[in-house]
């Protein structure tokens, strides 16, 4: 476990859901968890968004990669 | 021993139940050879098939269940290398199936006859108690020249594995509709016809032919290898999937290797003919998508199929066990 | 990837090393991405009880297909649940038989069913780790604003942190941890630095796709012997995981012993609704009781990493197989036997 992919918000509802976007997949998915807005990239698991991806991040990662290169 | 879902899902447990009920009952050396369609004599070689759809829901985003029982039955005739030409088909109607969805239904049966080219010479119509939905069973015919042979025994080491185009199109659209999930990913149910019919007219020797249907492509060349005794390896990063399907199956936990087509194909032919058998078919009616993913390599008892996976791994492919089914953890 | 990692990872020739993933995820990925062929024999890459379906106690599934039984009553459940046996055959075997059950992506998919059929019971079936669990929260908060009161949920949710523990005391020797990525959202990378220290172990938070993994073994290697925790995902996890989550967690469960299938209670491993909450429980409580459908099976000692699905005798002798399973492990497609049989381990 656990199945999550990574989707586009492309609606915040007002109910506590959002419509969120996978390569042309949209669901409807549980926003309780984390603040979402249009365009966020974010984790959704079993139709809930687990939380916001964070882009810088994923850049810093890139440099983790080249400091295990350098083990 | 009840019969389950998984008895319907293409894999494994379907296998069993054919060869031991069906196969067992009806014992003979044509049926046993298992392939797509059986070649028999007759007035020329007939090519004989029959199925049975019960799919649901009866329309799926681009198609509906008779545009799928004609291409399914007209497939199979021609994976063996046949030029189809008759069909038959009985109705099974459960009480409170509408008639105007049956119109549509009959109406896509007649429109994509007339794409692959046959004709519906026979049917039958039956009416038991249910709950409005409906069951067809088919029988193709079609006839193969004589000296044709196309099968799961004539692929060799050194033929190039063909797949006419990208993967899990036809389960992926069924599923977005039972599992709510919107998209716009259309069943590829479709006669294979043209690309056939390019391929036989091409002057290439065609070994094997099989379509993708339920199991998805790794159970159909996991069953080919078996019954061809032969290993085949096949690179990840060569495999046509849209896009839209690949993250489908992400959110479901599912992996497009198990997924099933109606209207793609695999071929094998030999290596020095592989280019051009990709470009006929990628100029083919629904064959743009073509590609060469792997090669049979070699001679081996039961069969094997490996994946060279995208970061350089080995994956052991299997028949799909089970029924698929979407996951969350 | 740099080549240099996959060709010291190919190439390993120091002494054993045991790895181990606690998530089926994980499990998955390696096999999907053929990681075990990346690595050389010296490097063993354990399965843990990461499948959150393989370790539900027999009892649990028993009382699901029960329920599934009442007239007016339809379990509804993710499709990891439905093949997996209990004491006497599975949820799939009694939909076979007039069982209601319907299968879903998403709670909220339960939520419609439910609101359009007022006059039926709806039972969940809430099985996961900390990943789902806030799921089963917000699942919660939904039946609650709309005052829906055809909802019950029967929980079999599970915590990594106690296991994880409990692995490091009384599993297999272990020299480092592929720790659970998206169990990681929520709980943070930080809450496996108690483990870390407690044991000098190394722990490597990782994502799903092959290169995040080889990385993960890579680091782990490299930091044999240290108490640290490396956070490999930090797109998705954070030190602190998501703070909101744990807090709707907080509200609505409370932490409870629980038994693993095969491994026996660990104490303060499960969450169960709070008393305030129960009339939306379905009598998850007690539901420990765990018989193997097979006198034989194993799949507690594999779940627990102390033996490998080739040491145990239905595995090796075909009796069996994912056609035929006879425990947890071969049903589940993250099962470890699930995934050695289809690797052609079992020949």
């Amino acid at each position: 476990m656990c199945v999550a992919i990574p989707g586009r918000v492309i609606k915040v509802n007002d109910d506590a859901t959002a419509v969120v976007d996978f390569d042309g997949n949209t669901v409807t998915a549980m926003s309780g968890l984390t603040t979402v807005r249009p365009d966020d990239y974010v984790l959704v698991h079993a139709g809930c968004i687990i939380q916001v991806m964070n882009k810088k991040e994923a850049l810093e990662l890139k440099d983790l990669f080249s400091e295990l290169e350098d083990m | 021993m009840k019969i389950t879902m998984e008895h319907g899902s293409g894999g494994l447990a379907t296998g069993r139940l054919i060869s031991e009920i069906f196969e067992k009952s009806f014992a003979n050396p044509v049926l046993s050879e298992m392939e797509d369609s059986a070649v028999v004599p007759g007035s020329g070689r007939l090519a004989l098939t029959t199925d049975s759809f019960v799919v649901d829901p009866l329309e799926y985003p681009g198609g509906n269940i008779g545009r799928l029982c004609v291409c399914g039955t007209v497939n199979d005739l021609l994976m063996r290398g046949a030029s189809p030409r008759y069909l038959t088909c009985g109705f099974i109607l459960q009480e409170g199936a509408d008639t105007e969805q049956l119109i549509r239904i009959t109406t896509s049966m007649a429109e994509t006859a007339s794409e692959a080219g046959v004709t519906i010479v026979a049917g039958d119509t039956k009416v038991v108690q249910g709950s409005g939905g409906l069951f067809i069973n088919t029988a193709g015919v079609g006839f193969v020249p004589e000296g044709r042979e196309i099968s799961s025994t004539e692929c060799a080491p050194g033929d190039a594995i063909i797949v006419s185009g990208t993967l899990g199109e036809h389960h992926a659209a069924i599923l977005s509709s039972r599992m709510k999930i919107e998209n716009s990913i259309s069943s590829d149910n479709a006669p294979l016809t043209d690309i056939v019919g390019s391929l036989m007219d091409s002057g290439i020797s065609v070994h094997t032919m099989r379509d993708v249907t339920r199991g998805g492509l790794a159970t159909v060349l996991r069953e080919l290898a078996a019954a061809g005794g032969v290993s085949m390896e096949i690179e990840q990063k060569d495999l046509p999937v849209d896009r839209q399907v690949e993250s489908f199956c992400g959110l479901l936990g599912l992996d497009p290797l198990y997924m099933g087509n109606e209207g793609k194909m695999v071929a094998m032919v030999s290596a020095a003919d592989s280019d051009r058998a990709v470009e006929i078919i990628r100029n083919s009616r629904y064959g743009e998508n073509a590609r060469i993913i792997g090669h049979v390599t070699e001679r081996s008892e039961g069969g094997k199929l490996t994946m060279l996976t995208r970061i350089g791994g080995r994956r052991i492919l299997e028949i799909l066990q089970g029924e698929g089914l979407p996951r969350i953890c | 990837m740099d080549a240099d990692i996959r060709t010291f990872l190919k190439e390993y020739d120091g002494p054993d090393v045991n790895i181990m993933e606690v998530c089926g995820s994980h499990t998955a990925a390696i096999a999907r991405e053929g990681i075990r062929s990346m690595v050389s024999d010296k490097i063993h890459l354990i399965a843990g009880p990461g499948c959150p379906v393989c370790v539900t106690a027999s009892a649990y599934i028993d009382r699901l297909i029960e329920l599934s039984y009442i007239d007016d009553t339809t379990v509804v459940t993710f499709g990891d649940m439905i093949r997996i046996p209990g004491s006497r055959g599975s949820l799939r075997d009694a939909a076979g038989r007039g069982a209601h059950m319907a299968m879903v992506y998403s709670p909220l998919d339960m939520i419609e069913m439910a609101a359009e059929s007022p006059e039926r019971e709806f039972v969940f079936a809430a099985v996961g780790f900390e990943t789902t669990a806030p799921a089963y929260a917000l699942l919660l908060e939904q039946l609650m604003a709309k005052k829906m009161t055809n909802v019950r949920l029967l929980t079999a949710v599970k915590l990594m942190t106690p296991v994880i523990d409990w692995l490091c005391r009384k599993g297999p020797r272990i020299d480092g941890f592929i720790a659970p990525g998206h169990v990681s959202v929520i709980t943070g990378s930080d809450a496996f630095v108690p483990a870390a220290e407690k044991f000098s172990l190394p722990f490597a938070v990782a994502g799903f796709e092959g290169e995040d993994i080889l990385s993960a073994i890579y680091w782990l290697l490299k930091s044999k012997g240290k108490g640290r925790v490396v956070n490999l995902y930090p797109e998705a996890v954070k030190p602190e995981g998501n703070v909101i989550a744990r807090e709707k967690l907080e509200k609505f469960f409370e932490a409870g012993n629980a038994a693993w299938r095969g491994m026996g209670t660990i104490d303060g491993s499960g969450l169960y609704l709070r008393e305030e909450f129960s009339g939306f429980d379905a009598g998850s409580r007690g539901l420990d009781r765990d018989s193997k459908y097979n006198e034989a099976c194993m799949c507690g000692k594999i779940l627990a990493g102390r033996a490998e699905p080739a040491d145990c005798p239905l595995f090796k002798g075909g009796k069996c197989t994912p056609q035929d399973p006879q425990g947890a492990c071969m049903v589940s497609f993250e099962g470890n036997c699930y995934q050695s049989y289809i690797n052609g381990e079992q020949r």
